[in-house]
Order: C-alpha cells, then structure tokens, then sequence
C-alpha cells in the first residue's frame, strides 16, 4: 500500500516514528494530484512550493525537537472559501478572482498552530450555493467514482480530492448540506459540527446561522483528528460556544455501551432509491447487531425542511452578497462600459448592476434574488418570518426526538451522484438533493455521512447520523462502530 | 410665532457618536480626524468572512443615556440589518436596531431662558444602537469624476434618539437639541462636536393649519444636514414657511404626498429637496445572525442608574432652592456644564455667600471665559483664590468696582487678592476718618441736604463722588448710608 | 402568490442585478416555481410559534473596548479595483 492511500492518523504515526518526512508526504501528494487531478478537477489552486517548504520547516522542527502541533506534517486541503492571508481566496466566483484576504480565517491559524502543511485550495459551488460543483466560476469538479458524474456540493473538491487521494485530510463547509452530501456521493467521511463550534471568523458568508466548518477524510478518526484541531471558542466569532473541546482522537475507539438510534419513517418515503434505502437499512441491521436500540421517532415536520431552508438561506445570503458591489474589493465592471445606457440611473447605480450581473453566476444571482424579494416589504410576514417559525417547529421536532434516542439514522441523500448537467437546468431538482441534510443546519444539530454502502454500478452511498448540538464526541465514536464492523471506508476508486 | 397661520409640528432624531475607544463591531479606533483609511480592518471594510462583535463599552453608555432620559430598558434586546446599496457602507447593509431596541419610552423636560415658549416635556420614543457609515466625498461637479470614500468613520458607535413629535416651533427644536447636547455631557457619554459630526440632527417636520373645514396637515418633510443649533432654528423655521406656501399653492395634505428628505443648505439657507432614489426605499430589515441579543439584569440596570450622577434638571433645581440662586443665574452656571457647576459650588463653600459666588461666576468669570474662549478647567484663579477676593467684597473693604480691579489684576500676576489690594494701595478706610469726611463734604454742600431732605436720596450722589476724589479708598456704599444717616439727623 | 415579471425586475433594482429579456424570463419561472413549492409553509399553523433566527439560544458576545491595530492602509487599498492611495474611488453617485 502506498503512502498516500494510508488514512491520515497512520501517516500521521509514520512522521512522529521518523519513518517518513513530511516532505516525502507533501511530494506524494503532490505526484498523485499531478498524475490524477486533470481528470478530477478537486482543485482550484495547488499550492505546491508552499506546501513543501511548510513541510520542510515541519520537518526541521521535528529533527531539533521543537515542539510541534497535533497535525504536524500532515497535508490538509482548503475549501477555497476560508481567507487565507495573502493567498488568493475566491469563493468560486469569478467575484473574488482577485480578492488577496489580509487576515486569516481562524481556523487556517488554528491548522497552522497545528503545524499541518496546506496543499491548496479545493473547488466549489460559487459562494457555497449548489449541491453538485456545476456552480464554480472556473471549472467542474469530477466524481473519483465515474468522472461523467458530479461530486456533490458544494464542497466538491473537498470530497473529491479526498476519494481520489489527492489529500489525507480536507476542510468543508455545510450550510445546508455541502459536507455530508459530497462526502456520501464520493464515498469518504465528512462531519457537520454543531452550530458554534467551529469558528466561522474568516469563513465567507452564504447564510450565517446556518454556515458550518467541518472536516472530510477517509475514515472516523482521521475526521475526530481534524476535528479536535478546528473546534472551540473563538472570541472574533459572537457566535462561537465556549464549551469544552473533548479529545475526539482519543475517545474514538470506545464503543458507546449503550445506543438508541431512531429511524425517521419520512426518510423513506417516495423518492428514495431503492438500492439507497437498502444500503441503509443494512446499515440499521448492523447497528442492532453491535447492541443498538433502534426506535421508530416522528419529525413531523421534516418535509418543510426544504421550503424553510430556500426562504432563511436566500435572504441571508441577499444581504450577505450586498458587500460585492464593485465598491471596495473584487470584481468591478470595466469603467468602460459606464457609460449613459440609456437608463435614468446614476453612474454608480449602474456600476452595482453590471458588476453584480458579470461577477456572479446564474445560481448566486437567483438565490440574491430570491432572498431580496423573500425580504421585501409586503413579503417578510409570509415568507422569512413564517420560515423562521417553521424553523423553531423543526428544532423541537429535534428536541424531541433527543429525548427519545441517542441519534438519528438515515439516509444522506435520496440518490448516488448523478450525472453532470443532469440538474442544471432545474434548480428546485438540485435544491431537493439536500432533502436530509437541511434540516440539521436549520436546528444547529451535529451530522455526519460515512460510506455505508456502494450501488450496483459501484456508487458510494452514504449513511447519516445525527445528534443532539455538541455530542460530537458520541457521534464520532458511533461512527467509528460503524467503521469497525465494515469495510466500506477502505475501498477507493480506479483512476 | 405665535401669529403665524399655523402651528409647526417638529419630532427629531438625534444622532449621537458614543465616546468609545473603539469601533461598535471591531476594535478599530474611533478618533476623528486622521488620515482617510487608516483606522479600518477587515470587519469594518465589511471584507468577506469577517465577523462583528459587539463593543460592550458602547451598549452601557447608551444605557446610561437611554436611563438619563428617562427611557425604559428591555431585558432583552438584539440587532438587525437595514439593508442598502451605497459605497460608505461597506457591508451593503447597515446594523441597526429594528423592532426591538435597547431603550424605549423616556422624556426630556425643555424650558426657554429667554421665555420663547412655555416649559415642555418632549417624549422620547426610543434610543437605539447604530453603526456610522464611512465619509463619501464627492466632486464638485456632480456626475464628473469619482467619488473618494474614507471608511474611518464606518462602525463608529451611534445612539439614534427619536423624540415624539411633541415640539411646537423651531425655538423649542433648538433648545431640545441644546438640553439633550448638555444631558449627553454631563453624562460624559459623547464629545457632542456638532462641526465633527458627534452629534447630529435631522428634524421631521409638518404643519397643522387650522381652516373652515378644521385642521389640516401638510406633508411630512424630513430635514437633514442641520449642523449647528443655528441651522436647526433656521433650517425650520424656513421650512415652515415653504410648507406653508406649498399648501396655499397645491392644497396638498398628509398623505396625499410621499414623505420628501430635504437638506439644509446652511449657505444660501434654504432646504432643498434631495434626488429621489432610483426606488422606494425598501430597508428590508431582519435579524443580523452574526450578532447574538444582548441580555441585561436588574442589578446591572441599577448599577448604570447609580453611576449617572446629578443631571442639569436636577442640579439647577438644587441651586435655586439650596443655594438661593436666581432661576436665570442657576440655568447660565448649569448650562455651561458639569466643571462650572464644580466650580460654583466649591467658591460657595468656601467663601459661605451663595448668591455672590453665583453672581460673580454667572458675571465676571464667565465674561472671562468667553472674552479668552477658554473652558474653566483653563481658568487662572482657583475657588479657593476666588474665595478670598469675595471674602473681601462681603467684609466691605472692596466695592464692586474696586473688586473687579482686583481680579483684573490677579488674573494678570497670578497673585493673591490681599497681595493685589496692597499692591493697588487699597485700604481699608477707617470708620471714624470717614465719618469725619462726611460730615466735612456735607457741610459744603448744603444743597444734597436739601434735595435728600426733600425726598431725593439719590441727590446724595454727589457726596459719594467728592469723597472718592478726597480718598480713592472709600466704600461707595459705606459714604452713601453714613451720609444718608447724617442728613436725617440734622 | 403571483410573481410577475414587472415584480421581478423591482427586485433586480433592490437586489442591484441587471437581466437582460431572456434572462429575465428564465429568471421569472424560477423564481415562480420555487415561490410555487416554499409555499407549502403557508399550511403550517404557527400562530403561537416563537420566530427561530439563531441556531443556538446564546447571548452577549460582548468585547471589551480595547484597541486593537487597524490595517496599513496599502492593505486595505491592495483590493480595491480603484483607489488615489488615500481613498477608495467609485463612480459618482449622481448623473448628468
């Protein structure tokens, strides 16, 4: 087996033995994404000389003994939606081709104390906005699996690039979906912490009460290892919870004595295919064969999941958008075209709407759209307000559900990855991908997708847990159970 | 004002800049004045990613003014975004305060020194917590060239004070803007620099005009750009007018016109209507996510309330009624702020005749203070040196005029009054000497006694001026009475 | 709920989007029909609900008012797609 196909906490034993260097780790990598990345697209900057000299002052510390963080010497992938500072961070919008960030998120400090070795940035959906990667300003991202097929989104490269190990460990975000979804599609594992957990300081904006870090890797406890890196209190982020960061990486291996999971009944309803619920429901069994509780729970109101999220997501994101106007950083239109249009409006107005309409894409500029109006006066009542009371129905559906079970078990998505360009065209179809994701965004509860399953044809399939905010640490021991009892998470994909 | 064919209806909303060290949202400084874009980071350029968290600081001064006036505190309050498109404004949206704001219902009481109006309570709807926007300068000729933003100013802590539409003429506008100006100083909440822009003034303004078929109201204007309690005297009063003569013109009433924003040209002293929007303003207000409410309790409530100290109201109430003090002379001291006041009531101790410090103060000193612009922390003579010259002045060995020499003449040498009256050869004038002298320039002036005689004290005068050429030293009033004595007895 | 065309350009204005006829329409029927499929909250009673705008129940972050450097000012320039190196610049605000 080679290096690079080892999970990260392997790689991550050989570096502190002084078995490899992370030298020799970064120029794996590096050799994989060169041999593989034309054909996946995961990335939208490989930040190769960076990453080697990083590794090489990693290195350099191990030999004279200095001290060194929990990820020291590991490649970690970026979604390109984290400011890093001096680094070009571009959301996938053409918007922010040439946005330089003079600060950095606080998580890219928090890996950076942690001594890990940043590989590059990963493709996106523009802004976060999408649930298949299609959305990138700059270019598709493929599925390791079948390369006709998208990745999911919109953390697609981060997904992507850890199915086709091009890196051992990657950063996501989730706003609806955009970590679990793509991890499930590509076959790896990926965690949606609780809202608060992980600081959004630095994270650029899609819906701020809904918008979450998380990590992606092949299996559990690389995920936990991440984790215990990116979680805590950060005081830039008012909505960061100080509570204590349990040691994830430690406490992985212990199976939970005692686990009730509930099954939502509105999780296999119409829509679901077959060959997903079957893989799920085997899952189920496997979970009642290591000693589980199974229960059957109502969420009554889970179907509305999706209508809430498409009204508080869009107009979140409306007013989150309006900083991109051509003003202060970003894209501006050519000045050239400022000229008298034949409108009555100023040259300023007009300056706004050009540079808006050429620097987002069709999708960014449809949920703007559909959040200023869902905003708007006459509008707010029967649309924003009544989502945010759905929103509370769907919290305590939650609530009661935790005080029934431990955690939720069911499907991630209705579908294995479909084929590019299958959706484009049909945005409520794309928008019903995220069907059992939103609603863990919309409650602030935790999630995770792990492998549970492959279709006939060889898609992954993935298998979602959920628990009560700030259960993380149970939710990843549950995981790894999972992980100890099966072998999905240990199959990858031919390139 | 009163004669008018109308009656002017005036609410305001006064913008205040809370003296914080730092930003509302960042930690950026707040300080006027230096060189554009260079007091800004990635939260108050409203950069992608960055996050706002909420100055502390600025919430407790504006519950500390929000109490001073008398206003209600909710236990719970929270912030919203106002959204808009405009390049002082980086983020696209402003954070403000919509539905739930951290203070509502309180009053402040106005009344005329100069007996413009009779006194008025003016009801404060609320007073809410806002970010200040950036500085858009904007080429002489419209349209040409490039606007130039500094972002310096953006995030700066704001509290907005939204009166009732409770006063009745431009002279009770001004004065509630030069009350609240002085309530905000005294609580030491805010520079209130209205040439810098701390505190601000827009006034909505409309007229009821009684006619046969009973009042009429005419379309809401809103006033901005008023600089200087002049301007807002000035800036409505020509409104008023122009409302006025718009209605006799159009018969346009409320409602039947959308409200109009005007700005007063402070040059050619006029409003004049600003462009309209390219649409009607839609703010679309909603819950910002990035900021959490704010929660207070009880004690932390009371403990603002206990730190706020004696207020103008209650302090020129206590020099009327504890130190005797005219109305006129309490209102001048407390109107020129919280040291002044200091001042006063340190002299009055000291020198133990209240009215006399109050009328040297509302008199003397603050001729000084004007005459020199200076602010009395600047002034040379401390109350104690004060004190003394009073002390002086009671004991009668110096007549008003021979005491203001004297303090002259201290504030020149820096010297003590008992060094200034040797110096100046002042003396005391001992009393038989003086009688003698009396009984002296009354024997040569047999006519004084006949015209006192007569009924005309005031013929005695002349007496008084003769003594002080034989003797500079003389107590004006100690020559008057003894000769007044005298010429009864003879 | 109808949404018109005329009510979408409205929004475009408010929004500072531009669409061209084409795209306007496209635009229209998106938007119609997801307006069509949000709807469905509209057979949710939630009279007594309490709105839910946070995922968390936490209160005052609150920061001590201490000064913390600014950028240099080259910093904040760097990004800006017109600038006289003291102020951003923009297209005036009025025409004509």
């Amino acid at each position: 087996m080679s290096i690079i196909q080892k999970t990260a906490t392997e790689q991550l034993a050989l570096l502190r033995s002084g078995e490899i260097t992370s030298v020799e780790l970064t120029q794996a990598y590096l050799n994989r994404i060169h041999q593989v990345e034309p054909a996946i697209g995961a990335f939208l900057r490989v930040e190769s000389e960076a990453a080697l000299t990083q590794a090489a002052e990693v290195d350099r510390k191990r030999e004279t003994g200095e001290p060194l963080g929990k990820l020291a010497g590991l490649p970690v992938a970026i979604k390109d939606i984290l400011c890093t500072k001096d680094t070009p961070t571009t959301c996938g919008s053409k918007m922010l081709e040439n946005f330089v960030p003079p600060y950095n998120a606080t998580v890219v400090e928090k890996l950076q104390a942690a001594d890990a070795v940043i590989l590059g940035r990963t493709n996106m959906d523009e802004f976060a906005m999408g649930s298949s990667t299609e959305n990138s300003a700059y270019h598709p991202t493929q599925n390791p699996w079948d390369t006709s097929r998208i990745p999911g989104g919109s953390s697609g490269g981060a997904a992507a690039c850890i199915s086709a190990d091009m890196a051992p460990l990657s950063l996501g975000t989730d706003t609806g979906g955009s970590i679990r979804q793509p991890a499930a599609l590509c076959g790896c594992v990926g965690l949606k912490p609780t809202y608060g957990r992980v600081s959004r300081y630095g994270l650029i904006a899609f819906a701020s009460s809904l918008d979450q870090i998380g990590p992606l890797a092949k299996t559990v406890e690389d995920v936990a290892l991440l984790m215990e890196v990116l979680a805590g209190h950060d005081a830039l982020d008012s909505t960061s919870v100080d509570t204590p960061v349990p040691a994830y990486s430690g406490s992985v291996h212990q199976p939970l004595e005692s686990l009730t999971l509930g099954v939502v009944n509105q999780h296999f309803g119409a829509g679901i295919d077959a060959e997903i619920e079957a893989a799920v429901k085997q899952a189920i069994a496997t979970y009642t064969s290591l000693g589980a509780t199974i229960k059957n729970i109502e969420m009554p109101h889970a179907d509305y999941g999706i209508a809430t999220y498409y009204i508080i997501a869009p107009c979140e994101a409306s007013s989150n958008l309006a900083r991109y106007d051509g003003a202060h950083y970003g894209y501006r239109t050519d000045h050239a075209e400022l000229v008298e249009d034949g409108t009555d409006e100023g040259p300023l107005v007009r300056m706004y709407r050009k540079t808006r309409s050429e620097g987002f894409g069709a999708e960014v500029q449809r949920r703007i759209m559909l959040g200023t109006y869902a905003l708007s006066e006459g509008y707010y009542d029967a649309f924003y307000l009544k989502a945010l009371k759905v929103r509370r129905l769907i919290r305590q559906d939650y609530d009661n559900a935790f005080g029934e079970v431990d955690m939720i078990i069911g499907p991630v998505t209705a579908n294995a990855a479909f084929s590019k360009g299958e959706k484009t065209s049909d945005p409520m179809a794309m928008y019903l991908e995220d069907l059992y994701t939103v609603t863990a965004n919309l409650a602030g509860v935790a999630g995770i997708s792990l492998p549970c399953g492959f279709t006939k044809s060889g898609l992954p399939i993935g298998l979602q847990l959920q628990a009560a905010p700030f259960q993380e640490e149970k939710l990843l021991r549950a995981a790894q159970m999972f992980q100890n009892a099966t072998d999905f998470h240990t199959r990858r994909p031919e390139l | 004002m009163s004669d008018a064919p109308y009656e002017i209806v005036i609410g305001l909303e006064v913008h205040v800049q809370l003296k914080t060290n730092t930003k509302l949202f960042c930690r950026c400084s707040t300080m006027f004045g230096s060189p554009p874009n260079t007091q800004t980071c990635p939260v108050c350029l409203g950069m992608p990613g960055a996050l706002p968290v909420m100055n502390k600081k600025a919430y407790f001064l504006g519950m500390k003014t929000a109490l001073a006036l008398h206003c209600g505190i909710p236990k719970f309050t929270k912030w919203d975004r106002k959204n808009y498109f405009y390049p002082d404004l980086p983020k696209g949206y402003q954070t403000s305060q919509f539905d739930l704001p951290m203070s509502e219902e309180g009053y402040l009481d106005i009344q005329s020194t100069k007996d413009e109006f009779e006194p008025r309570r003016v009801r404060i709807i609320r007073a809410h917590l806002e970010e200040d926007a950036g500085k858009s300068i904007h080429d002489e000729v419209a349209g040409k060239g490039d606007s130039r933003i500094d972002l310096n100013r953006t995030g700066t802590p704001l509290l907005e004070i939204v009166s009732y539409p409770d006063m009745r003429s431009a002279a009770e506008a001004k004065v509630y803007m030069q009350e609240l100006r002085l309530l905000l100083t005294y609580l030491e909440v805010s520079d209130c620099n209205m040439q810098e822009g701390s505190l601000r003034c827009d006034a909505n303004v409309n007229l009821h005009i009684p006619t046969e078929n009973g009042v009429i109201a005419t379309p809401i204007v809103e006033i901005k750009n008023m600089n200087s309690f002049r301007s807002v005297e000035r800036g409505i009063n020509y409104e008023a007018k122009r409302q006025y003569d718009v209605w006799q013109e159009t018969g346009k009433i409320l409602g039947e016109l959308p409200k109009q924003t005007r700005g007063w040209d402070d040059s050619a002293q006029v409003t004049r209507a600003q462009r309209e929007k390219e649409e009607s303003a839609d703010y679309r207000y909603f819950p910002c996510p990035d900021l959490v409410p704010v929660v207070v309790t009880d004690e932390q409530i009371e403990e603002v309330r206990s730190g706020i100290g004696e207020l103008p109201s209650g302090l020129r109430q206590r020099l009327e009624s504890d130190f005797g003090l005219s109305t006129y002379t309490s209102d001048v001291i407390v109107n020129q702020g919280r040291a002044l006041v200091d001042y006063f009531l340190e002299l009055a101790a000291t020198c133990g005749d209240h009215k006399l410090a109050g009328n040297w103060i509302q008199g003397e000193v603050l001729r000084i203070l004007n005459d020199q612009e200076i602010s009395i922390d600047e002034f040379k003579l401390t109350p104690s040196q004060m004190a003394e010259l009073l002390r002086l002045v009671q004991a009668g060995d110096l007549d008003s005029s021979k005491a203001k020499d004297v303090f002259t003449a201290m504030l020149e040498s820096g010297q003590s009054a008992a060094d200034v009256v040797e110096d100046l050869g002042i003396e005391r004038v001992d009393e038989g000497a003086l009688e003698d002298l009396c009984r002296m320039l009354i024997e040569r002036n047999q006519r004084v006694v006949d015209d006192v005689k007569g009924g005309n004290e005031k013929a005695v005068g002349a007496l008084i001026g003769q003594a002080k050429k034989e003797n500079p030293n003389v107590n004006p009033g100690q020559v008057r009475q003894i000769c007044l004595d005298i010429i009864k007895n003879i | 709920m109808s949404l018109t065309r005329q009510d979408v350009e409205k929004v475009a204005l408010l929004a500072r989007l531009r669409f061209d006829d084409a795209e306007l329409d496209k635009i229209t029927e998106h938007m119609v029909q997801i307006v069509q499929y949000v709807d469905k909250l509209s057979e949710l009673n939630t009279e007594e609900v309490e709105p839910m705008a946070h995922a968390l129940d936490i209160h005052n972050a609150l920061a001590e008012d201490e000064l913390r450097p600014s950028l240099l000012r080259d910093e904040v320039l760097k990004n800006a797609p017109k600038h006289d190196g003291e102020y951003f610049l923009v297209p005036a605000v009025l025409g004509e």
